[in-house]
């Protein structure tokens, strides 16, 4: 079996995600190549040979994978494809926007965001918002997969892998980058933080977020927030955690004035320690919850930062 | 302009799915359905695109059970034109709805597709980008804000690291994310009106497309239930809690 890797990088850095991604393919067995497909992205590449267990980074630098574009990020995996039995990425939006039309491109499914390997074609994922795990048994010739990152820990980086350059251009002239709105975060990834703090629609409006960065600052925590809180514009897309936003397992999830809907659980019921703050005592996100306490957020939050 | 919109039949995202007797797959015997609420949000974008006058016409299609027709009937109540039901017993998975979708999308000579980002029940995310594939058409995933001049469409995406602006060329196609609009409720006058649009029935096998499955579902099983915690009196307890018990602070 050979495996290949999508790296998700910022052209920089690689992203922890592609690590966990590593771990998922080392369960699958064989020889692992990553790619890295960007533009100046030699530092992300150069990092990304230091991960343990793969045997080359595959470099492809080029103005026109500017922005992860699908379309020619696809034909540039396109062109390797047939080298390889699993083609894998984490499943971030560029994953999940790049796999699919690279496996119809294949002729194949697409196995999306898996939990668990059980074997090289048999593999585990959450449906129906996390009620169901469903074991699937792949018969493509090639496998396409994407990774739920944060069900499989994240590879070591004290490898020294061969790099490689793929000089060949795939400018599919379908699409074209035209810009990022990046959210400036200067906090930790979401996806990668050992603690988040999380606010629903209770918070009221995005100012009073800021109590949550303040406790975020002083614990080294991410922020996220529910669908409703993004929907009503209190903060940005980019910190929904849930069944359609980004899922995320730390080690303590606290989570602010969040009644619990199912498709929240879905996206942090698998951290290892869940706290709730809600002033509702009926509010179902105690009873997932490890340690409860019915204030409001109004008196705890300041006593929360004040004690740390 | 002739749009196509996508829609899903799926159960009902507030209705706990449970496994099967013998765990075989999932249990949906007299479970409420309903529209993917990422498809109510294709079809009202749809919409408006023909209120401004940009679209002249809006095609909704479905592949599934009969019962799907309600499905469509809901999207003509939105507002749409007229439907396609691809009709199918069997549970079709991506690749190959995408397979059939590209089919209509030749016969009805189609300048845009409109989908959800995923469906709620299987959260694949995988059937515009593979339409875009098979048509090798230009796509946008988890658009926030569309544009259209002519024959280019802005589109704004939500990406893990906020918003991403990208050009497209038309034909292409577009799924559609939470925040790109607010789904309108159907009026009355709407829903009897769309009774009488034209909703045309189709067999699957009729497309001669080999339909087979590639991912077989081998066990079906409900996640370990966390355990009951306990409720602490105050923040002081709480801190306490999480620093000697869990040592997580």
């Amino acid at each position: 079996m050979t495996i290949l890797i999508i790296a998700e990088h910022d052209n920089t850095n690689l992203k922890d995600m592609t690590l966990n991604t590593v771990t998922a393919a080392l369960a699958i067995g064989g020889d692992i190549d990553l790619l890295i497909a960007g533009e100046n992205c030699q530092s992300a590449a150069s990092e990304a040979a230091r991960i343990s267990g793969i045997n080359r980074v595959l470099v492809a630098d080029n103005a026109c994978y500017k922005g992860q574009l699908s379309e020619n990020v696809s034909a540039l995996i396109m062109s390797i494809a047939a080298n390889y039995s699993h083609i894998m990425a984490p499943s971030t939006a560029n994953g999940k926007n790049i796999l699919p039309r690279v496996a119809a491109k294949l002729d194949v499914s697409v196995l999306s965001d898996i939990i668990a390997v059980e074997s090289p074609d048999t593999f585990k994922r959450s449906i129906y918002a996390g009620n169901i795990i469903a074991t699937l048994q792949s018969s493509d010739a090639i496998k396409v997969i994407t990774v739920r990152g944060t069900a499989f820990s994240p590879a070591d980086k004290n490898g020294s892998a061969t790099m490689a350059s793929l000089e060949q251009v795939h400018d599919e002239a379908l699409s074209m980058f035209i810009r990022d709105d990046t959210v400036v975060n200067e906090r930790a990834e979401l996806t990668s933080a050992k603690i988040v703090i999380s606010g629903g629609r209770g918070m009221q409006n995005g100012e009073n977020f800021s109590m949550l960065e303040q406790i975020a600052d002083k614990v080294g925590a991410a922020v996220g927030a529910t669908r409703a809180a993004v929907d009503a514009g209190f903060v940005p897309n980019d910190m929904q955690v849930g069944q359609t936003g980004k899922i995320v397992a730390p080690d303590l999830y606290v989570a602010v004035a969040i009644s619990g809907a199912v498709q929240h659980l879905a996206g942090m019921k698998e951290s290892k320690v869940i706290v709730a703050i809600n002033k509702d005592p009926d509010a179902p996100i105690f009873q997932w919850a490890d340690y409860g306490l019915i204030a409001d957020l109004f008196d705890a939050l300041p006593e929360l930062e004040q004690a740390l | 302009m002739k749009v196509l919109v996508m829609v899903k039949r799926v159960t009902d995202p507030n209705v706990t799915i449970r496994p099967n007797t013998d765990s075989s797959d999932v249990d949906l015997n007299n479970v409420k359905m309903a529209m993917n609420p990422f498809c109510e949000i294709a079809t009202e974008e749809a919409v408006r695109l023909k209120e401004a006058g940009i679209a002249s016409e809006i095609i909704v299609m479905t592949i599934g059970e009969k019962q799907s027709q309600e499905q469509l009937r809901t999207a003509l109540a939105m507002g749409a034109d007229r439907g396609i039901l691809i009709e199918t017993d069997a549970t079709l998975e991506p690749l190959n709805i995408a397979k059939l979708a590209a089919k209509v999308v030749e016969q009805e000579q189609i300048d845009l597709v409109l989908l959800g980002k995923q469906s709620s029940d299987k959260d694949n995310n995988q059937t515009g980008q593979m339409l875009a594939a098979i048509k090798d058409w230009g796509q946008a995933t988890f658009a926030s804000k569309l544009d259209i001049k002519d024959d280019k469409v802005t589109v704004t995406r939500e990406v893990d690291t906020g918003l991403q602006v990208i050009g497209l060329n038309l034909p292409a196609v577009i799924t559609c994310d939470l925040r790109l609009n607010t789904p309108r409720f159907a009026s009355l006058p709407n829903i009897m009106k769309a009774k009488r649009k034209p909703l045309e029935i189709k067999p699957a096998a009729d497309f001669a497309i080999d339909l087979t499955s590639r991912i077989k579902m081998l066990h079906a099983e409900s996640p370990q239930v966390r355990e009951a915690g306990e409720m602490v009196g105050s923040v002081k307890e709480l801190i306490e809690k999480l620093k000697t018990v869990e040592g997580v602070l």
